[in-house]
């Protein structure tokens, strides 16, 4: 074990996997030399050579569409996008072409590719540095999404993306990068992809998320137990595609009321189908009306303070919403 | 002047390395591939299938390209209208009515894709799709894959000069020419985006662009199928000996509408078309087999009728195959296995 960033696991990631398989390679911009914008890929090129630490062009739908092919031919790609607001140019290679190689091949062909994209604000990012572009890929048949809430997920669920044999989607959290710090074992481990992950046991209500959100809903979970002694029972999805309908029935059930939340706006987002399963699974054993707590339905984040602030989810915006639903 | 008084026929072929046994297997594989592009047509015709996209006026072009690569190792990146393309490179008739069918036996899609949609992996032809020149970065892909695995293949990609302007052809030209990776790009310019020509499409030529990406592009004449051979070796050279990839774009015509569901005389004349089927590089290729003494009248019937007896059989063949069931809709969305864990 040693503690360790959100950041650092993900770098670490990468270093195992490539360590372990000399067909695992990175590629993206400013991913070598320079280490990448946020140090993700930091000293791996030092490591492992200008070819398998690959600076590219800049142009997204040939970072993801070469990836796609050196994955065709069995090699183990991790495509990075530097912003996931700047990966809408490689849409249709993920989801006209990774997405649908295996099956339009009728499995004659795969695609084994990663494509690691940084999500969300809070860093004065503006409109195009902090997006949540989950909702756009979600609903894709062919494709897995994951978007890691701690260090020890992200480490985990990008050695089990890199191993998996479709298409895999590494949403992770700028936000996340240095604020999450924790006990990451330095072994070889994996998250396996589809199964949620239950952070914390509650009995009063019950809260579902993913991602940065999920942190805000742990502190007020803890002030709720200490002040009111409301308890909440957490649910990390990990896994946007495929969902975990089980689990995300089962953290229901324990309490009868949940509330639902994402950055990504609330129309259409990831939430919705929670909520769709939620009611086509275990409407009557509902105690309340689901609850959402998502961005606004705006374009997208602005950059001045206040209304950066006003866009994210906080602690005290979980904590007020989960009070709400615990009376009601 | 030989001495019966005729002016004797330049043989080209030989020089480019060509023996006269390949001349002749390239020109059967144009006659196949015009067979089978005919017969496609009248199935679709006589409503035995629902759609067919013609590759008639390009076989040339494709069995040329096809002969210079290396059929054995090469990664081949086919478009919708390559029929004597992949023909040549080992797909059989049988497969393509299996495909045309919409079969589950089709080594394609199992039935799933439009016909013209290639790909098998016994073949190294990668599976494509509809949104046009998404193929390009992936033979770039393939090609990347080469040069870090040290394998001695090229990749060769195909596409039309309406879809050179994409994006992903440009941001794939240029990955290509900055990592100096060994893919062949080959533009087939039969002169029509559906109905769009390509004064209306190119504002230059297509081969000068490759000037921008830092490699050798080449225009050659489609019709003139030992040209073609020519710079496709080249080509292969070059990228074998690591100097990068090159772009081709070779001139033809598309002699028939864009598709089924085409009326061409919509937007160009009969007038036009009748000029062009002058320049048929198939007819042109037989007249230079037979003035070279390497064919005759009496060989082109016989290949005829084996191909025609070829395609009924596949027809047949294809016909009874049975369809996918229809619940198979659900399978291969993911492996189902846990390979490369």
């Amino acid at each position: 074990m040693a503690m360790m960033e959100y950041i650092d696991a993900i770098r670490l990631a990468m270093k195992e996997e490539m360590e372990r398989d000399d067909s695992v390679f990175v590629l993206g911009e400013d991913v070598g030399v320079k280490g990448g914008v946020f140090t993700t890929t930091k000293g791996l090129q030092d490591q492992f050579g200008q070819e398998r630490v690959l600076d590219t062009p800049l142009a997204e739908s040939a970072i993801a569409g070469v990836a796609i092919g050196a994955a065709m031919y069995g090699m183990k790609p991790i495509a990075e996008m530097q912003y996931s607001d700047f990966m809408l140019p490689a849409t249709n290679q993920i989801i006209s072409e990774a997405a649908k190689i295996r099956y339009r091949s009728n499995n004659d062909w795969s695609c084994p590719v990663v494509i690691r994209a940084p999500i969300g604000g809070g860093i004065f990012g503006g409109l195009y540095h902090s997006q949540c572009p989950e909702s756009i890929f979600f609903g894709t048949p062919g494709l897995k999404i994951v978007a890691p809430y701690s260090a020890y997920d992200a480490k985990g669920l990008l050695k089990a993306a890199v191993r998996d044999p479709d298409p895999v989607l590494f949403f992770e959290n700028k936000k996340c990068y240095k604020l999450i710090k924790e006990d990451v074992p330095e072994s070889d481990y994996t998250v396996p992809i589809g199964e949620a992950n239950l952070l914390r046991e509650g009995d009063d209500i019950t809260v579902i998320g993913y991602s940065l959100p999920l942190h805000f809903a742990m502190q007020a979970a803890e002030e709720l137990e200490r002040e009111q002694g409301i308890t909440a029972h957490i649910l990390d999805l990990r896994t946007l595609q495929p969902l975990d309908r089980e689990a995300i029935t089962a953290a229901v059930r324990r309490t009868g009321k949940v509330l639902i939340v994402h950055e990504d706006n609330k129309t259409g987002g990831v939430g919705a189908e929670v909520a769709a399963i939620i009611a086509e699974e275990c409407l009557f054993e509902l105690d309340a009306p689901i609850f959402r707590l998502c961005g606004p339905d705006v374009p997208a984040m602005p950059i001045s303070p206040p209304m950066e602030k006003f866009f994210m989810l906080s602690k005290d915006k979980l904590k007020a919403e989960m009070l709400r639903l615990a009376q009601y | 002047m030989d001495t019966q008084g005729t002016v004797k026929k330049v043989n080209r072929h030989e020089p480019l390395g060509l023996t006269d046994g390949q001349v002749i297997d390239m020109y059967r594989y144009m006659l196949l591939a015009r067979k089978y592009d005919e017969r496609s047509l009248l199935l679709q015709r006589a409503g035995k299938i629902n759609f067919h996209v013609s590759g008639i006026g390009q076989e040339a072009a494709q069995v040329a390209a096809a002969f210079a690569l290396d059929r054995e190792n090469d990664y081949f990146l086919p478009y919708y209208r390559d029929y004597a393309f992949v023909l040549t490179v080992g797909m059989t008739t049988r497969e393509l009515m299996l495909s045309v069918f919409a079969k589950a036996e089709d080594p394609n899609s199992g039935g799933r894709q439009m016909p013209g949609h290639f790909g098998s992996k016994r073949l190294r032809i990668v599976t494509g799709s509809s949104p046009v020149t998404t193929q390009v970065p992936h033979a770039v892909g393939f090609a990347l894959a080469a040069k870090m695995r040290k394998q001695k293949f090229v990749s060769f990609v195909t596409f039309g000069e309406g879809s050179s302007n994409q994006g992903d052809f440009h941001e794939a030209c240029n990955f290509a020419g900055v990592n100096k990776l060994p893919v062949i790009i080959m533009c087939e310019n039969n002169q029509y985006a559906i109905s769009i020509p390509a004064h209306r499409q190119l504002g230059g030529k297509v081969s000068d662009r490759a000037l921008g990406y830092g490699f050798p592009g080449v225009r050659v004449d489609g019709n003139d199928p030992l040209e073609v051979y020519r710079v496709v070796k080249e080509a292969r050279e070059r990228a074998i000996a690591g100097e990068g990839p090159t772009l081709i774009e070779a001139m033809m015509y598309r002699l028939s509408p864009h598709s089924t569901s085409d009326n061409d005389l919509a937007y160009r004349t009969k007038e036009e078309v009748e000029e062009n089927w002058k320049k048929d590089g198939l007819a042109h290729f037989r007249n230079y087999l037979t003035e070279l003494g390497l064919w005759d009248d009496e060989q082109e019937r016989d290949f005829a009728a084996q191909c025609n007896l070829e395609l009924k059989e596949a027809i047949e063949y294809a016909d009874n195959a049975p369809f996918p069931k229809p619940e198979d809709t659900l399978l291969h969305v993911y492996s189902e296995s846990e390979e490369g864990v």
